[in-house]
């Protein structure tokens, strides 16, 4: 397998040059945010917090599929696992989030069939193979994930397959930076934009909300230097006072996307208000299947009863989620709360602030 | 939410697995060999000191590239024992199959597991052969145990680490564990990858010769260079940095792990030691090392500290630090 573009962005001294040129301006106080798991999870691993000015404060934002997932989905995932035809299929790091009674991983263990899966295509081959079984698939994810499962939609109705469905809980990413803007107490100087979903959606889905709110914002890769340059980026506009929406990984990202995929997610889904995991209903900020598509739809197939699922009592993962604490400032972080008993997703999933924080911390 | 049942990520080998190994299965044996949680047992008998180790393996798929779950099985038992300081001689083997089982493959594997044995000179001397109904077990299952005489003078132990020490590894890490997952998951991706699953019996024998400040040995399996180093700090009551840079890892490898969000530190070896030396004999253990056809690309990737004991710190390629801690159970392969 080719490896450009990993070792060229983990440049020690390219690093170091951008590392000084943020610490050469004289700034503000400064509280930038990310919005993407994998932004999370490379910040810690390459220890970047422990390079930056003590004045730059990076915050994790609601960029994490797994811990934006409401409750209430989680208890709908858990209650299909318990359908006797039923083989449900999940990516990895959904598979621990505790939902009120029980988590994927409880069950499976418990002798449901749940399988993890790296695509949604996997779900519907296995849909394919296994005819006189009925293939669930726990579609959540931003803008990156949905268009494979929107594809896998198209194929498994190409295929004529009627063992194959999903439970949406697809998330968007720019009306979350609006509701973010909107909640009183948020402060934040900057948006460390996500690199992968804006792959698909171009920098143009960003415009309406940059327009409206004049915050700093850019577009950033995943490697250190990715992440350096695009922190440098915010610094300098918060500095001019200038902000700017701006693309610092244009190697991937363009302005108008992924023209294919954003057709694909517009022929499968249609927006929905949803609720996200701590922060509430967000208007127009999920989807949901087009009623074209509604065999697909596992909620109507299995006639799955769900009430509203209250989140546990003293987690703050949506305080968390909006910046407005640090894990540790919790009252159950590493008392109640830690990878091995997790109370809230945000110590599950490996991009989880607070998984994030407890191992890099 | 508490664990009624056995769950996969109890058999992770990060603080999952910890947790039951001490709450249920330390106090259910209680005695000092086994309390020292070493790879093997070292065991005093008439006026001379053994190393026993045992080991189950179900690895899924039983072929994949560069081996199959037969040569894993005696490399995996002759290395826990070597990592004691012992010379392996003696290994059993119970072999659990599945009703159903190809004798062809059975073949296969019981020859693959005759020539592992010969190239790290030891012998099957005892064995078992179970066959349970189909669905009981997946194809096959092994269990090996091993024995070894350990040298007069030879002290190895995990809680002998002190500070000063360097820390080497003999080798590029996470290859086995990726060549697994990628065999297992079917992900369509071709590689050159395939697991480094070796004898490391010979290449300790050497190190010992060369480096008699050598204080730990241990293999990083399950739970990778990462867990393994954070159970030497807390055997040893020390603090351990590493540097990124000096960790060496195939492109191939670094490639699916950044596909999967996986972090190397944590995926298997089945062919590697970390060495912990005392600072004069580190150049000559990793001479010893590197003359090993196992251990070529060996590097010294650390060093062992007074200060923050039982943590584990990693200097990463941009100059940040991050501690690298031992996880609750198995990484999973992330959303995006």
């Amino acid at each position: 397998m080719a490896l450009k573009y990993v070792q060229e962005y983990r440049d020690g001294e390219l690093a170091r040059q951008l590392i000084a040129a943020i610490g050469d301006i004289e700034g503000k106080k400064m509280r930038l945010m990310e919005v993407c798991g994998t932004h999370t999870m490379s910040i810690f691993r390459h220890g970047i917090p422990s390079v930056l000015p003590d004045s730059i404060t990076l915050l994790t934002g609601p960029g994490c599929p797994v811990c934006v997932t409401a409750q209430r989905d989680i208890d709908i995932f858990v209650a299909l696992s318990m359908v006797p035809e039923v083989i449900l299929t999940s990516f990895g790091d959904l598979m621990r989030v505790p939902g009120t009674l029980s988590s994927l991983q409880q069950e499976k263990a418990r002798g449901r069939d749940i399988r993890v899966v790296y695509s949604a295509f996997d779900a519907v081959k296995l849909a394919a193979e296994n005819p006189h079984r009925q293939v669930v698939f726990c579609a959540v994810g931003f803008e990156t994930t949905t268009p494979t499962v929107a594809a896998s939609i198209m194929v498994a109705q190409q295929q004529g397959l009627t063992n194959f469905s999903i439970h949406c809980a697809h998330k968007l990413t720019p009306p979350a930076l609006a509701a973010l803007m909107e909640t009183p107490g948020v402060e934040i100087d900057g948006f460390l934009l996500p690199g992968h979903v804006s792959v698909i959606t171009g920098t143009g889905a960003y415009l309406p909300v940059f327009d409206q709110y004049k915050i700093p914002a850019v577009i950033a890769g995943f490697e250190p230097v990715d992440i350096l340059k695009a922190v440098l980026m915010l610094v300098r506009q918060n500095v001019s006072g200038v902000p700017a929406l701006e693309n610092a990984y244009p190697r991937a990202v363009c302005d108008k996307g992924n023209p294919k995929a954003l057709a694909v997610m517009d022929q499968v889904f249609k927006k929905a208000d949803t609720v996200w995991r701590g922060i509430g209903m967000i208007p127009a900020s999920g989807l949901v299947l087009r009623e074209g598509f509604n065999r697909f739809n596992a909620l109507e197939k299995f006639d799955i009863q769900a009430g509203d699922a209250p989140e546990p009592a003293g987690c703050a993962c949506g305080d968390i989620l909006m910046g407005l604490k640090k894990p540790d400032q919790c009252k159950l972080y590493k008392k109640r709360c830690t990878p091995m008993n997790p109370v809230g997703p945000c110590m599950v999933s490996s991009e989880g602030a607070c998984a994030a924080f407890y191992r890099y911390g | 939410m508490g664990n009624d049942k056995v769950l996969l990520d109890h058999g992770s080998g990060g603080k999952i697995s910890h947790a039951m190994i001490s709450n249920m299965i330390l106090p259910a044996f209680n005695n000092p060999v086994l309390n020292r949680l070493d790879d093997g047992a070292v065991l005093e008998m008439n006026g001379g000191r053994v190393a026993f180790s045992t080991d189950s393996y179900v690895v899924d798929p039983i072929f994949f590239p560069g081996g199959n779950i037969g040569d894993l099985a005696i490399n995996g038992t002759v290395n826990d024992v070597a990592m004691c300081g012992a010379i392996p001689e003696y290994v059993s083997v119970g072999l659990i199959l599945e009703e159903g089982f190809s004798s062809d493959d059975l073949s296969i594997i019981l020859q693959s597991m005759a020539r592992a044995a010969q190239k790290a000179g030891v012998q099957v001397v005892t064995g078992d052969t179970k066959v349970v109904p189909r669905g009981k077990a997946d194809k096959i299952f092994i269990n090996t145990s091993g024995f070894g005489i350990i040298p007069p003078g030879i002290h190895l132990s995990g809680s002998s680490a002190s500070p000063g020490d360097r820390v080497i590894i003999s080798g590029t890490v996470a290859d086995h564990g990726i060549t697994v997952l990628t065999a297992r998951e079917g992900l369509g991706i071709d590689s050159e990858i395939e697991t480094d699953s070796a004898p490391l019996n010979h290449m300790v024998k050497e190190i010992l010769k060369a480096a008699p400040g050598v204080h730990v040995l241990r293999d990083p399996t399950r739970g990778g260079v990462g867990t393994t180093l954070n159970e030497i700090a807390a055997q040893s009551g020390v603090g351990i940095r590493i540097k990124e840079q000096y960790i060496p890892l195939k492109g191939a490898v670094l490639g699916m792990c950044e596909l999967l969000g996986f972090d190397p530190l944590y995926i298997a070896n089945e062919g590697k030691l970390l060495a912990v030396v005392a600072p004069e004999d580190t150049d000559a253990a990793l001479r010893a090392i590197q003359n090993s056809p196992f251990g070529r690309d060996a590097a010294v990737i650390g060093e062992v500290t007074a200060e923050d004991p039982g943590k584990v710190f990693l200097e990463t390629v941009i100059g940040g630090a991050r501690i690298v801690d031992m996880l609750a159970g198995d990484q999973l392969p992330r959303i995006c």
